[in-house]
């Protein structure tokens, strides 16, 4: 059904929209929604959705079956994902040659395409419905709710589920100040990574004094391997924008930013789109719905630097200047964009805005702890079973996450340890799975919540090498102005990278443990506070790790090239030569039908003749 | 005026002013590197640190950038402050070697061991040139590029500048290129000459030790007449 803009201008107008779209609501008409974010997108969903289309139309079923290409519905490890409705039923790896079979079978016959159904790997059974799944069955999926039913680039999906009421609300039931205190009351704590309460920071802001006031929102998320952000954006615009707008009246601000990286032009065309539609229809623009309130959007791109999402560092790029942080204070709340008092805030945190405004605090504050309401949206990575998004209560243990929602460790190996915070967080041990996500629980057990990586690792993963990597990244995106920070960081590596190669000693690892001290307290900005945070964490709870490496020059995983030795076992090995044939550094020797062997001298360890040895004859140690 | 507690001293000092100045006006010497009185400060060097806040619940920060504040506690000297201005001058003396203000700051922090591979970087990216040509000699010729290890003061696209007039205000303030200290030798980054000089130097020579300009021991190390002689017999 398509809809004319026309501009609503009262809160009425918004209600009698809404109530015209109500069938669009009804989980009961068949509708199929694909997802089109870019897991599934990689794996030929956008292909899928247009031969569904195509069938859709062609067959004459248009009036009767919905078809949605929807932003990231989570289970990306299970690309490319079919949701049909009724029912909810998820249906996995689809590919164009289904998608006939599904229209037949399972929109308008209602039964169950069996091979595309999710099999649970530890009890084996099939399941149809999203909420048999383990892992969405543990989730608390409040915001990425919108991910399922709503198609991003149609602003009438999202009001007709709701959208923009909040702003009305804000706007005709409530003052500023309410608006203020109900978000401080629902204990939203910023989710960019510090955890700043939301609701003092805009107090803050409304009380400096200042005509022009600015909101900006912070979609930068330059965390390798994570894009919590990312979904949002792509996949429920409008909830950010709300969150926006419902900041601008909490401050009296009348001009918002997002600040969004280069690397997601996909989120740049959907937020703009939507910024057109809600102009279109006067939810953006001068007298909001009718109000004396103006609030506009635009969009400033960034450069693609991890320091950029630094707060003042943002704010200076979105100016055109060198994205450098400054000192604090002065807070952006005080001295922000262009100078002017600012509020700075997540993607995320924003999209958290209208929930509370719409159900009230004490409702929001029903999920999550005592300090921090509300949910939290991880990426889950590594080696564990079910990658994805997942959403959960704060508070909720690292081994709900990891064994509940992400199906325990691949391939039946050991849990190792887990990374939070992205790059610049602590890696927790086995013995910390039952700390509770939170932001204070996970910074005395020396991590961060960070934005919302969570990488896991199991057996196979060496810890002097996890801090090596995360300090390479930290090094290449340390801005370089804080000595502390640029030689520290780069410091740190030599140590580590020393270490790694076998030419560390026990006196390195008290150096490195003091020089990681010393950079976290003397750097001016969190890339540098939090830099030591891989090398301290793996200290901490992995020290004997590193002694193996300094002092038996071993590295336990068989992971730190150095250290490792690989080795034939002549009772396993046939002699069939394959390995000699392979190897490039032509390290292996051996005659026909006799067992081989490796050279050390020659071998450069790369592991070749380990993958094509076909009888298991290869070990490394 | 702002009252604040300053290493345990009730003080009152102008509002607007940086921590730094603060003490600095009450006689207490806190290490400088990027932090020159005619140009903006800069925070980069990280040597002024100083610990503010209720114990427990302290942090360091830059006393050249800090603005005092009523009721601010600081302490310029505790012991967290000392070993992390400690641990710097270290990897400042395993960076730059050459630098004479490095060395001297060395000797006088009693920083007598470097644990860190040595290297000889020319630059410590302090910035002070690039203020120093932007804010007081109005050029704007220089400034920084690129990130990380790869920051660098350059011209713009590492051209010569049509905006430089040679008028070398950034050698003058270079804490690393000027006055070159004499003392280390290659294998050996550190000088400490200074810190080795034995008592009959002090009746010798009428600078007591010899942080000051220029140093006494480097001179003599390199078998050069130092500055006092010098006056007595010309
Ligand atoms: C090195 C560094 C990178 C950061 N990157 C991001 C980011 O990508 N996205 C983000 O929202 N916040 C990022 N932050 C946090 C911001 O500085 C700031 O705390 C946040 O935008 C405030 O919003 P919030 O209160 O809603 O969390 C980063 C901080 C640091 C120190
Ligand atoms: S003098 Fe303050 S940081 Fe350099």
């Amino acid at each position: 059904m398509t809809v004319t803009p026309k501009r609503l201008r009262a809160p009425e107008d918004l209600t009698v929209l809404r109530q015209s779209l109500v069938d669009r609501t009804d989980d009961r008409k068949p509708r199929i929604a694909v997802c089109g974010d870019t897991g599934c997108a990689v794996c030929g969903s956008l292909g899928l959705a247009s031969s569904f289309k195509e069938i859709i139309e062609r067959r004459g079923l248009k009036d009767r079956v919905g078809l949605k290409v929807t932003g990231c519905l989570g289970f990306c490890e299970q690309g490319p994902v079919v949701l049909v409705f009724p029912g909810e039923i998820f249906y996995r790896k689809v590919g164009p040659g289904d998608v006939e079979e599904i229209i037949d079978r399972t929109v308008l016959g209602g039964e169950l395409v069996e091979r595309l159904l999710y099999r649970d790997p530890i009890t084996g059974q099939k399941l149809p419905r999203c909420s048999d799944l383990p892992f969405y069955k543990n989730q608390t999926r409040v915001l990425l709710e919108g991910n399922w039913r709503i198609d991003p680039n149609d602003i009438y999906d999202y009001i007709a589920r709701g959208g923009y009421s909040a702003v009305a609300k804000a706007l005709y039931e409530m003052t500023p100040e309410d608006v203020i205190s109900e978000v401080k009351e629902a204990r939203l704590r910023g989710r960019g990574g510090a955890g700043f309460p939301t609701g003092l920071k805009w107090e803050i802001c409304r009380k400096t004094k200042g005509d022009t006031k600015y909101v900006v929102c912070n979609a930068d998320e330059g965390d390798p391997g994570a894009f919590m952000d990312r979904s949002l954006l792509e996949g429920n615009p409008h909830s950010v924008l709300e969150g926006m707008i419902i900041a601008g009246i909490g401050i009296g601000a009348r001009h918002g930013v997002i600040y969004v990286r280069a690397e997601y032009p996909t989120a740049v065309v959907k937020i703009r789109n939507a910024i057109e539609q809600a102009s279109e229809l006067g939810l953006l623009g001068e007298n909001i719905l009718g109000s004396d309130f103006s609030f506009d959007v635009t969009i400033s791109k960034g450069a693609g630097a991890f320091v950029c999402g630094e707060e003042t560092a943002l704010l200076l790029s979105a100016e055109g200047k060198v994205g450098e942080p400054r000192q604090k204070p002065p807070f952006p709340a005080e001295k922000g964009y262009k100078g002017k008092p600012t509020v700075i805030n997540n993607v995320e945190t924003f999209a958290n805005v209208p929930l509370i405004i719409k159900n009230g605090a004490a409702e929001y504050r029903r999920v999550g702890t005592e300090k921090s309401g509300g949910t939290k949206i991880f990426c889950l990575v590594g080696k564990v079973n079910n990658t994805g998004l997942v959403e959960v209560p704060l508070g909720i243990t690292l081994r709900e996450i990891i064994f509940g929602i992400g199906g325990g460790i691949k391939n039946g190996k050991r849990f190792k340890a887990v990374q939070t915070g992205g790059p610049s967080g602590g890696c927790l041990p086995e013995q910390m799975l039952d700390l509770k996500v939170d932001f204070e629980e996970l910074s005395r057990a020396g991590s961060i919540m960070g934005s919302g990586g969570m990488i896991v690792m199991d057996e196979d993963t060496c810890v002097v090498d996890i801090a090596r990597y995360f300090l390479q990244f930290l090094k290449s995106e340390s801005c370089g102005k804080c000595f502390s920070c640029r030689e520290g960081i780069n410091r740190m590596l030599e140590i580590v990278e020393g270490i790694a190669a076998g030419e560390g000693s026990p006196e390195d690892l008290d150096l490195l443990e003091e020089l990681a001290c010393a950079v976290k307290d003397a750097s001016m900005c969190g890339l540098g506070q939090t830099s030591a945070n891989p090398v301290l964490s793996t200290l901490r709870y992995f020290r004997d790790e590193y002694l193996a490496h300094v002092e038996l020059k071993k590295c336990p995983a068989a992971v730190c090239r150095a250290l490792i030795r690989f080795q034939i076992d002549e009772n396993l090995c046939t002699g069939c030569g394959i390995c000699r044939k392979e190897c490039p550094a032509e390290a292996i020797e051996g005659e026909r039908r006799k067992p081989h062997t490796i050279d050390p001298n020659r071998c450069m360890k790369c592991g070749v003749c380990m993958e094509v040895c076909k009888f298991g004859a290869i070990t490394k140690s | 005026m702002v009252n604040m507690l300053l290493n345990g001293l009730q003080v009152s000092v102008d509002e607007g002013m940086t921590v730094l100045e603060a003490a600095k006006f009450f006689g207490i010497n806190i290490p400088t590197l990027c932090y020159n009185e005619g140009l903006t400060p800069y925070g980069a060097c990280r040597l002024c640190l100083v610990e503010i806040g209720e114990p427990g619940r302290s942090k360091l920060v830059t006393s050249c950038t800090y603005p005092v504040g009523e009721g601010l506690i600081v302490r310029t000297h505790s012991e967290r402050v000392v070993k992390t201005r400690k641990l710097l001058i270290e990897l400042y003396l395993a960076t730059c070697p050459s630098s004479k203000v490095i060395q001297d700051l060395a000797s006088e922090h009693h920083v007598t061991r470097v644990r860190f591979r040595p290297r000889d970087e020319k630059c410590i990216l302090c910035g002070l040139c690039v203020r120093m040509c932007a804010e007081q000699m109005q050029g704007k010729a220089i400034g920084f590029a690129r990130r990380g290890v790869d920051r660098k003061v350059t011209t713009p696209f590492d051209r010569k500048s049509e905006e430089c007039r040679l008028c070398g205000g950034c050698m003058y303030i270079c804490p690393a290129c000027q006055a070159r200290c004499q003392g280390p030798r290659e294998e050996k980054p550190i000088c400490n000459a200074c810190l080795n000089l034995s008592q009959p130097c002090l009746d010798y020579f009428d600078d007591a030790m010899c942080f000051m300009d220029p140093c006494v021991a480097c001179e003599l190390n390199s078998g050069r007449t130092p500055k006092s002689e010098r006056r007595n017999n010309p």
